[in-house]
């Protein structure tokens, strides 16, 4: 297959964003693995630290949350075409099967439904493909704090 | 470090739970801490830079919004001796209502329907005005049935 120029762009952008990525998905170390034309996948490498329970060492829900959601951002990004200014409206995740210590955790996120201003996006995380352990559907705003931002940057 | 179910144990008895949270490492890594009330524990998680999601607004990262939401929830079963253990979480639907500043937040969970095995709650978390809340969940859990 022909490689796309137009997904390779989209590719080395996210992948310089995670590289030099602040808060949040530095602290929980997220990598970037691939895009593709409305979605994006992402790994959370094992970490000790972001147990929920320590007796049995299974990852806390919270993380999955956070690595779903951060899935749904890059894959609006991905099919936006580069970073933009977007915000969650809500998001709802089962939790289908405990995450087994010691291993990375995959996210996949698409963007099965885009309007102007919202778009519509279901994710799923596993660490192996067949057995997914959580699922998640979310709705994003797009262009949700442009007023605010445009306001802020009238005002200096 | 103490083990959960000391910490449990322990908590029940002095009704300080925040050696609880201690024990749970993703908590201790959101900073959270807890204070007592008659209608249950009201959580607080501090801003820092490790928490942000959109580093131009700034704002707290939607995800971690939603594990302070969820990490509340537990800590109110805890406190309302329905579990010994963290209990396990089913589901979670976040509603985002205002972008969620990285500053203080604190979180406060209810009951609002206790079945045999399963918990539906509701969490409410607010910066400032309690009655401005920045998000709000309900969650499905899973109750231990020997731990009644």
């Amino acid at each position: 297959m022909e490689p796309d120029p137009e997904r390779q762009k989209i590719e080395a952008l996210l992948r310089e964003k995670a590289r030099t990525a602040t808060g949040q998905t530095r602290a929980l170390g997220f990598e970037f693995v691939s895009a593709h034309p409305r979605g994006a996948v992402i790994r959370l490498p094992w970490r000790e630290d972001l147990v929920g329970n320590p007796e049995t060492r299974v990852l806390h829900g919270g993380v999955i949350t956070t690595l779903v959601d951060s899935v749904c951002g890059w894959s609006l990004f991905s099919a936006l075409g580069g970073e933009a200014d977007i915000a969650t409206l809500d998001l709802r995740i089962d939790y289908l099967h405990p995450a087994e210590p010691d291993r990375d955790v995959f996210a996949r996120g698409e963007v099965y439904k885009m309007t102007r201003s919202i778009a519509f996006l279901r994710a799923v995380a596993y660490q192996d493909e067949d057995e997914p352990i959580a699922n998640c559907v979310a709705t994003f705003m797009v262009g949700a704090n442009t007023p605010k931002l445009q306001a802020r940057g009238a005002a200096q | 470090m103490t083990t959960l179910s000391d910490a449990v144990a322990n908590a029940r008895k002095s009704g300080d739970y925040q050696s609880v949270i201690d024990s749970i490492p993703y908590m201790r890594f959101l900073g959270l801490t807890l204070q007592t009330h008659a209608d249950g524990p009201i959580c607080h998680m501090p801003g820092s830079e490790h928490i942000t999601g959109n580093p131009i607004l700034p704002a707290i990262h939607g995800g971690v919004v939603g594990a302070f939401l969820e990490s509340t929830a537990i800590m109110h079963l805890i406190w309302a001796h329905e579990s010994r253990h963290v209990p396990k979480i089913i589901n979670l639907t976040v509603e985002y209502l205002r972008s969620a500043r990285v500053i203080d937040t604190y979180a406060q969970a209810v009951i609002t329907k206790h079945g045999r095995r399963i918990a539906n709650m509701r969490i409410e978390a607010w910066q400032g005005d309690r009655a401005r809340p920045v998000a709000a969940a309900h969650a499905h859990f899973l109750l231990p049935s020997e731990d009644a």
